[in-house]
């Protein structure tokens, strides 16, 4: 039984405000469980980003409650709410949004150093992340030097070395060509299987369908469908999407 | 070691321009306030000068004297007085006025402070005597004056002659060194010679040095004179320091003049400074976006502005020192120098550093409210 890291309770969540305002979260409930990737898909405007958001504590839900690894996040200040963040969510980001003055593995080393993790042991774990991602070669290439694949597995690294027990991937394919983006799940298909972190990435890519244990559909803010299968049963659903 | 200052370090260095912009506003602001202050302890020491270097306990002064330079007269009677009280060693009379030199070539006059004392008593004489020696100035018309005013008082050697108020003046000892902090030359004179060329009658004097027996109590020595002296003030070497220094530099408002400058350098400088680190930190909103996204708390964001404007404030103090030395070695010889002391330097460090903190009060404002969601923007 693999133990649930992220639980999401009936969520709404509206933005803007007087007549401009929206329900973007319709009442969402869902459950992460750990050695688990699940893609959420959906056509634009659908709530996925905000959905992810909420689930990464970036924006408390107008309703219901997050939990992560059983903790409840509702009423949690803006600092309480990053001290989460720091400690349980690991985030990949469409634009990588690495730092261009840092080189790979301090990028790496910078998820650690804001938890206030000692240098040598935040040195040595970074090592250990970029090898999982197969750039260790790289450690000490700025992202400049780097193709947009391989800014994308230092982000993957990033995400994964504090341990994180939910990591979060907005899109994290959507700029890479599909040599690089295969590369990039192949990455995050491996590292999804540890059955102490949750996968969650939100995509409009169907080319990474078949890496998914689990697919939802999100449409209009709520989810509209769930599926779970094997390999087959992925492939399947790809090229329904995909027709 | 953290990465705040590596961060901070590159995010500064990465931008050449902008570092530029900031460190020579920082530059900017410190060589200015530096020359201000330099020059206001110069010339907060060059008042005081005659003061510093007379051998008083205290100073008789007549009453309501604001400065050494601009006094009224003492009587013989009170030096009598003084003399007369228990514990009392010597009082020596000082003589203080401007006058006309007339140049030796006849051309033409340029106005000099003589200060006249007895050569054989311990009390004001000049110091610093690199030709001739203090008890020449008992030679007939014999008088003692900077050799950086030979040019200005038209003397090109000792023992040339000029005229004092209409009255004989031989050069008969120079010093180096003892410059006025106006444009207005000493000439130290024996007693008898100053009362002359000043036209201050026998027995009279500005001041009266008194100097007491090691014995006695200078506290009791002090009260007893005050009670047997009227229109008359005794002050200790430092209340006559205070008073001579608060008349010229915030009496006359030069003084003032100068810190008002140095407060706008520090204005100007810390406008720059804040102009340049808040320009950097909303280029570089998104990554701080990151970081907050990533779980940094708002603390650690503050410390890599405050680094960014530390690192900043190093490197400009740096230069802006290098600066000032080369300013106070130029205007050594200068008729007022800038003054450069150990605490004035580590006074501008700390400035520099408040001035940095203080410039990156925008920045910080800015990053505080900071959207991690941000960085779903494309």
């Amino acid at each position: 039984m693999t133990e649930t890291m992220i639980e999401a309770t009936d969520i709404g969540m509206a933005l803007g405000e007087g007549p401009g305002r929206v329900n973007a979260l319709k009442g969402i409930t869902l459950s992460l469980a750990g050695g688990e990737l699940t893609l959420l898909m959906g056509p634009s405007g659908s709530g996925k980003t905000t959905l992810l958001s909420v689930l990464g504590c970036m924006l408390s839900p107008t309703s219901g409650n997050v939990r992560i690894r059983g903790r409840s996040t509702s009423g949690l200040s803006a600092e309480q709410l990053a001290q989460v963040r720091r400690e349980h969510v690991g985030f990949v980001f469409q634009s990588y949004h690495l730092f261009p003055t840092l080189t790979a593995a301090e990028n790496v080393r910078l998820a650690l150093d804001v938890r206030g993790d000692h240098a040598l042991e935040a040195r040595a774990k970074a090592g250990k992340a970029l090898a999982t991602v197969g750039l260790s070669h790289k450690a000490n290439a700025f992202p400049r030097a780097l193709s947009g694949g391989e800014q994308q597995r230092v982000a993957v690294a990033r995400a994964i070395v504090g341990d994180a027990s939910v990591i979060l991937a907005d899109e994290p394919t959507a700029a890479l060509d599909s040599e690089n983006g295969q590369a990039v799940m192949t990455v995050l298909a491996e590292i999804a299987k540890d059955p102490a972190r949750a996968t969650f990435i939100v995509t409009h890519d169907p080319r990474i369908m078949p890496f998914a244990d689990r697919i939802l559909r999100i449409e209009d803010g709520r989810i509209v469908s769930d599926q779970r299968g094997g390999a087959d049963v992925r492939i399947l659903h790809a090229l329904k999407y995909a027709s | 070691m953290s990465l705040i200052l590596t961060l901070a370090s590159r995010n500064l260095f990465h931008d050449r321009l902008r570092l530029v912009a900031t460190v020579v506003g920082i530059v900017f602001s410190i060589v200015l306030v530096t020359v201000q202050l330099g020059v206001f302890l110069s010339f907060e020491r060059m008042v005081t000068t005659m003061i510093d270097h007379a051998q008083a306990d205290f100073w008789i002064v007549p009453a309501e004297t604001r400065s050494f330079e601009e006094s009224s007269l003492l009587s013989g009677r009170q030096r009598l007085q003084a003399l007369s009280i228990d514990g009392v060693s010597a009082v020596v009379p000082v003589v203080v006025g401007y006058a006309s030199w007339r140049k030796p070539n006849g051309g033409a006059s340029t106005p000099v402070l003589v200060v006249g004392a007895p050569t054989t008593m311990a009390g004001l004489q000049p110091w610093n005597l690199v030709e001739g020696t203090a008890d020449d100035l008992s030679t007939p018309d014999g008088v003692a004056i900077d050799r950086s005013y030979f040019e200005q008082l038209g003397i090109a050697d000792i023992r040339e002659r000029a005229e004092i108020n209409n009255q004989k003046a031989r050069v008969v000892a120079v010093t180096s060194g003892i410059r006025s902090f106006t444009t207005t030359p000493h000439v130290f004179a024996s007693l008898a010679r100053a009362r002359a060329y000043l036209g201050v009658p026998p027995n009279r004097a500005n001041y009266y040095v008194v100097r007491i027996a090691p014995t006695a109590n200078a506290a009791v020595v002090r009260s007893r004179l005050i009670n047997s002296l009227s229109d008359a003030e005794v002050l200790t070497a430092d209340e006559f320091r205070h008073r001579t220094r608060v008349f010229w530099l915030f009496d006359t408002g030069a003084g003032a003049a100068l810190l008002g400058s140095a407060i706008l350098g520090i204005i100007v400088g810390t406008i720059i400074v804040a102009q340049t680190l808040y320009s950097s930190t909303k280029d570089h909103l998104k990554e701080f976006a990151t970081l907050r996204a990533i779980g940094s708390s708002r603390n650690y964001i503050l410390r890599v502005i405050l680094a960014q404007a530390l690192i900043s404030a190093v490197v400009g103090f740096s230069i802006a020192v290098s600066i000032d030395l080369s300013l106070v070695k130029i205007t050594r010889d200068a008729a007022l120098p800038i003054v450069m002391t150990p605490e004035l330097s580590i006074g501008l460090f700390a400035l520099t550093i408040v001035m940095c903190a203080i410039a990156a009060v925008a920045a910080i404002r800015v990053v505080t409210r900071i959207d991690p969601v941000l960085v779903f923007a494309q």
